[in-house]
């Protein structure tokens, strides 16, 4: 491909090719501080490639290739490449990955206890885990918790913070010295922006932590906590991992622990301050 | 025609893993992930590698005639799930 971008965010190595200079560009610029794969080689290859030939000049749109694949995934405007490279990278590693057991959560650490925060798209996962890195968390990730099944415990996965719609100005107002990416309005999504994580982040993102709590946050209702059982936490996290069932034995032994060894907690919260003073304390 | 026997898989054959008030249970032959309450765990214990007909098991767990029915309910979502086979 004419455009090539390699690098490595906590344990994955990715290598990006693209038939147009932008995505990778902008992919350069954003994750400058991170370094390449090891040994130069990827784990992951995602290719963005225009949909018909002709098209890398006349109303480009990207489609999105790559080691794993959706037959039915729709192409994108190019102004959405950088959207597009990140869907597929994550793609990549929801589809392929088989070392780590993967959860969908955000993750933030303190002292070497990390607190995973699960839930469905819109349950505040990005935001939360940006707002405790403004007081002071390190940012482990704001998509995918990888859960190594032989230790039990959790690997940073700290990509670009996708970022949508009200969340952008929050969070904008709570770390105002941070980096950030276009904005990019009207996607599928809604508007997104990435805020690039941290120093601390990128350095220590090849610490692994051991997860103390669960949270299952949820955006919009009334302030309330409930203790999460094992059980329901085992099934909330098989339908929140993108490869438990690929993972057979190992998957079903990995997440087992991690549910016995994390207790684990509901929590309905109105504001995101409301939420942030919750998790401090639980933490 | 002789009454209908049953016979989960032997205890090598699942892995079980009880969950607070849940059990997950992950049959191995087959690489599901089942979850279930008390008495499944029970049942399939009695059962295990071993054709038992319905009066074997209702006598193991003390059942009165009129429970035979549900506990063929019972049986039979299990057979439908996988994790148990009937002849």
């Amino acid at each position: 491909m004419r455009h090539v971008f390699s690098v490595r965010i906590g344990p994955v190595g990715f290598r990006v090719g693209s038939d147009w200079r932008a995505p990778v560009a902008a992919l350069r610029t954003l994750y400058a501080g991170y370094p390449t794969p090891d040994d130069g080689i990827a784990d992951y290859n995602v290719r963005l490639s225009a949909t018909r030939p002709w098209r890398r000049f006349i109303r480009p749109s990207v489609a999105i290739a790559g080691d794993y694949m959706l037959p039915d995934a729709a192409p994108l405007p190019l102004a959405h490449g950088l959207l597009a490279a990140e869907m597929a990278m994550n793609l990549q590693l929801a589809l392929g990955e088989r070392r780590f057991l993967l959860l969908h959560a955000a993750t933030v650490e303190r002292g070497g206890e990390a607190i995973v925060l699960t839930g469905e798209s819109g349950a505040g996962k990005s935001t939360l885990a940006a707002l405790l890195a403004a007081r002071g968390w390190r940012l482990m990730g704001d998509e995918f918790a990888l859960v190594d099944p032989e230790t039990g415990l959790v690997h940073a996965f700290p990509r670009l913070v996708s970022l949508k719609n009200a969340a952008i100005a929050v969070v904008r107002a709570a770390l105002p010295a941070a980096r950030f990416g276009p904005l990019m309005a009207g996607t599928p999504k809604g508007d997104i922006r990435h805020l690039v994580p941290d120093d601390t982040a990128v350095a220590a993102m090849q610490v692994p932590a051991r997860a103390v709590r669960l949270v299952f946050p949820r955006f919009g209702f009334a302030a309330e906590r409930r203790t999460v059982g094992a059980g329901e936490a085992f099934v909330r996290l098989t339908q929140a991992s993108t490869n438990y069932v690929a993972l057979g034995e190992r998957g079903f032994a990995a997440m087992t622990r991690f549910v016995r060894e994390t207790p684990a907690m509901a929590l309905d919260y109105p504001d995101a301050d409301a939420a942030i003073a919750a998790i401090e304390a639980e933490g | 025609m002789a009454a209908t026997r049953y016979r989960a898989p032997v205890a090598e054959g699942l892995c079980v893993a009880p969950l607070d008030d849940l059990v997950a249970i992950y049959h191995r032959a087959s690489g599901l992930t089942h979850i279930v309450v008390a008495p499944v765990p029970e049942l399939l214990a009695a059962m295990a590698g071993e054709w038992r007909s319905i009066e074997a098991l209702a006598a193991a767990f003390g059942l009165a005639d009129d429970e035979h029915a549900a506990l063929i309910e019972r049986l039979d979502e299990l057979v439908a799930a996988g994790l148990v086979e009937a002849r």
